[in-house]
């Protein structure tokens, strides 16, 4: 699997994505400044998270419309895999790579801690190693993570199988105590209709390392499963 | 020309902000506050001198990047600078 990671001006969490991408191919994968436009034999891209361009305007709104965006466009349109998480997921938003759109949290609070997620589909290249109805810890860190779409593309997302991760209890019940950041039907995960471009808003990456807990290894485990050749 | 794009989340979607503004206008107090919204103005400075061109060049960029359809609408109004 041949990896590249997209660096915007305020990124910061792309070092935990390197970590956990070099950790499950045994390569380090090629970092991508955002005014790079060639992204030619790239199995997956990622859009790590972080605060690009300060969060200035909306989140993502800016890096959205970058050089290297056009690139990711073209690339997710051969069929490329992309994963976008937190910032990178805004991103992908704001792109309109993926629908709907990140809201200030509920609370209005910036949420740092852990959360719980439901698995809600495992035959995908980014879940094949986590069992059906899997549940699993990652922390989020992040001041708009409530998820937003109109009802009849939530209804479309439900339709059609492209709600990756919900936010639950630990034990896997989907209730409103468990959707810290108030998201439209707990979503914390969508996919694009070819199930190639996933974006999440909690960080699978900060957990892949023995001393902390691999409760996120699997996500990066299918990942070189599925793209192996 | 000054072109003043306030763009404002849209009526179907939840602004957390503004509720928080109104929960503390009530302790403060101002009863008679209902909902309130909060948005944000944006200022251009424009080099054109046409009004009319002022307001489809100000339409564009907020249609390409000050605003987000999906959850903001936008007005634009024209000033002479």
């Amino acid at each position: 699997m041949k990896a590249g990671v997209v660096i915007f001006p305020g990124t910061n969490r792309e070092r935990d994505i390197l970590i956990a991408l070099t950790l499950v191919t045994g390569c380090r994968p090629r970092v991508i400044w955002y005014k790079e436009t060639d992204l030619s034999g790239l199995d997956l891209v990622v859009l790590p998270g972080g605060f690009s361009y300060g969060d200035y305007l909306r989140c993502g709104a800016i890096a959205a419309r970058t050089p290297v965006m056009d690139a990711v466009r073209q690339h997710a349109a051969r069929g490329g895999y992309v994963l976008g998480v937190c910032n990178g997921f805004q991103i992908l938003t704001e792109a309109g790579l993926l629908p709907g759109a990140l809201l200030r949290n509920r609370g209005l609070r910036f949420l740092a801690r852990d959360c719980y997620l439901r698995v809600e589909r495992s035959d995908t290249a980014f879940t094949c190693r986590f069992e059906q109805g899997a549940v699993f810890r990652a922390p989020m860190a992040h001041g708009d993570g409530n998820y937003y779409a109109d009802v009849e593309t939530l209804d479309r997302l439900e339709g059609e199988g492209l709600v990756a991760f919900r936010y639950a209890t630990p034990d896997g019940q989907v209730v409103p105590q468990a959707n810290f950041n108030g998201s439209a039907r707990a979503i914390a995960g969508i996919y694009s209709p070819n199930l190639r471009t996933l974006g999440l808003m909690p960080h699978p990456e900060d957990l892949v390392d023995p001393l902390l807990g691999q409760d996120g290894k699997p996500l990066f485990d299918s990942l070189v499963q599925a793209l192996a050749a | 020309m000054k072109a003043v794009v306030t763009v404002m989340p849209r009526d179907d979607v939840l602004d957390p902000q503004g509720k928080a503004v109104a929960q503390a206008l009530h302790s403060l107090g101002f009863a008679d506050v209902g909902d309130v919204r909060v948005g944000k103005t944006i200022v251009l400075e424009l080099a054109t001198t046409s009004a009319a061109e002022a307001r489809s060049e100000a339409e564009a960029m907020a249609r390409k990047l000050l605003a987000n359809p999906v959850i903001e609408q936008f007005e634009v109004e024209i000033k002479d600078a």
